[in-house]
């Protein structure tokens, strides 16, 4: 099986890995943050009541996860948010969406026919 | 006028999707058009260049059901499983198994309805035996040479506008 392990491919174990990512509200709460524009780790635990190691912890979650990428800046290290695994995962979620709702959109046509009422003659 | 409802698909766990949607009709009729095929067979044939030629159900707990897609070219698709609750018009749970399944172990799949003032929504949950398997039917290979059924879906997927 030639499946290239490419960083634009995609595996079950990247997908595991943004959605395990994605399942903590602090984690979802870091990447709203980061959607703005890039912070240092304080900046990241300043409105949460949890200390540096804490939000350290979730960071490498979401580094591991490839949703967040880490400045080289010895002093800061500023976080910056990557959205292409983020947008993956919800392509994929996506396609899965357009079979169902054309599917319902047909549904729609049939209850409609069914429950119109027959002419008068 | 039919206004059409949104759908919204999310993951509320890691093995689990899940899918809820609202019709203009009372939810006595949506279970009639999810589980009589002669009503199936004309919302559920796929997209065009698509159609349901296989498509059977025995509405009552243990009853089997199997639903099969063909494309234009040939490409075909099958789907089945057993209900495990029938209660109309209120709530189903069946195991589903894809004929060329890409995915480890059976789902399971629960339809409840629920109807206010005339409009249903209906939410189908998809559990997956494992975090794995609803990966795999999530993810997508970026090269061919992959599981054949995969191929297929995607495809089928593809189709859609």
């Amino acid at each position: 099986m030639s499946y290239e392990q490419s960083p634009g491919a995609w595996n079950p174990a990247q997908l595991d890995a943004t959605f395990a990512a994605l399942a903590d509200p602090t984690r979802r709460a870091i990447l709203a943050r980061l959607a703005t524009g890039e912070a240092s780790v304080m900046e990241l635990a300043a409105p949460f009541e949890m200390s540096q190691p804490a939000i350290s912890k979730h960071l490498k979650v979401l580094e591991r996860a490839g949703l967040i990428s880490r400045g080289r800046d010895a002093q800061r290290r500023p976080c910056r948010l990557e959205a292409q695994p983020l947008a993956e995962a919800n392509r994929y979620l996506e396609r899965y969406r357009q079979f169902w709702e054309a599917s319902f959109a047909q549904l729609d046509a049939l209850l409609a026919e069914l429950q119109a009422k027959p002419n008068e003659p | 006028m039919i206004v059409a409802g949104t759908l919204e698909v999310t993951t509320p766990s890691d093995r689990e999707l899940q899918m809820t949607r609202v019709f203009n009709a009372p939810r006595s009729l949506v279970f009639d058009a999810l589980t009589k095929p002669e009503l199936l067979r004309r919302w559920f044939g796929g997209p065009p260049g698509w159609s349901l030629t296989t498509c059977e159900l025995e509405p009552k707990v243990g009853g089997k059901y199997r639903y099969a897609w063909a494309q234009d070219n040939g490409t075909a698709m099958g789907l089945e499983g057993v209900f495990l609750e029938f209660t109309p018009p209120e709530k189903m749970v069946a195991t589903e198994k894809f004929d060329e399944s890409w995915y480890p172990g059976e789902a399971v799949t629960t339809t409840t309805l629920a109807e206010v003032n005339g409009k249903t929504t209906l939410t189908l949950t998809v559990r997956y035996e494992s975090k794995e398997a609803l990966d795999a039917v999530l993810a997508t290979p970026a090269t061919e040479g992959v599981a054949s059924g995969y191929d297929k879906l995607d495809e089928f997927l593809a189709t859609l506008v």
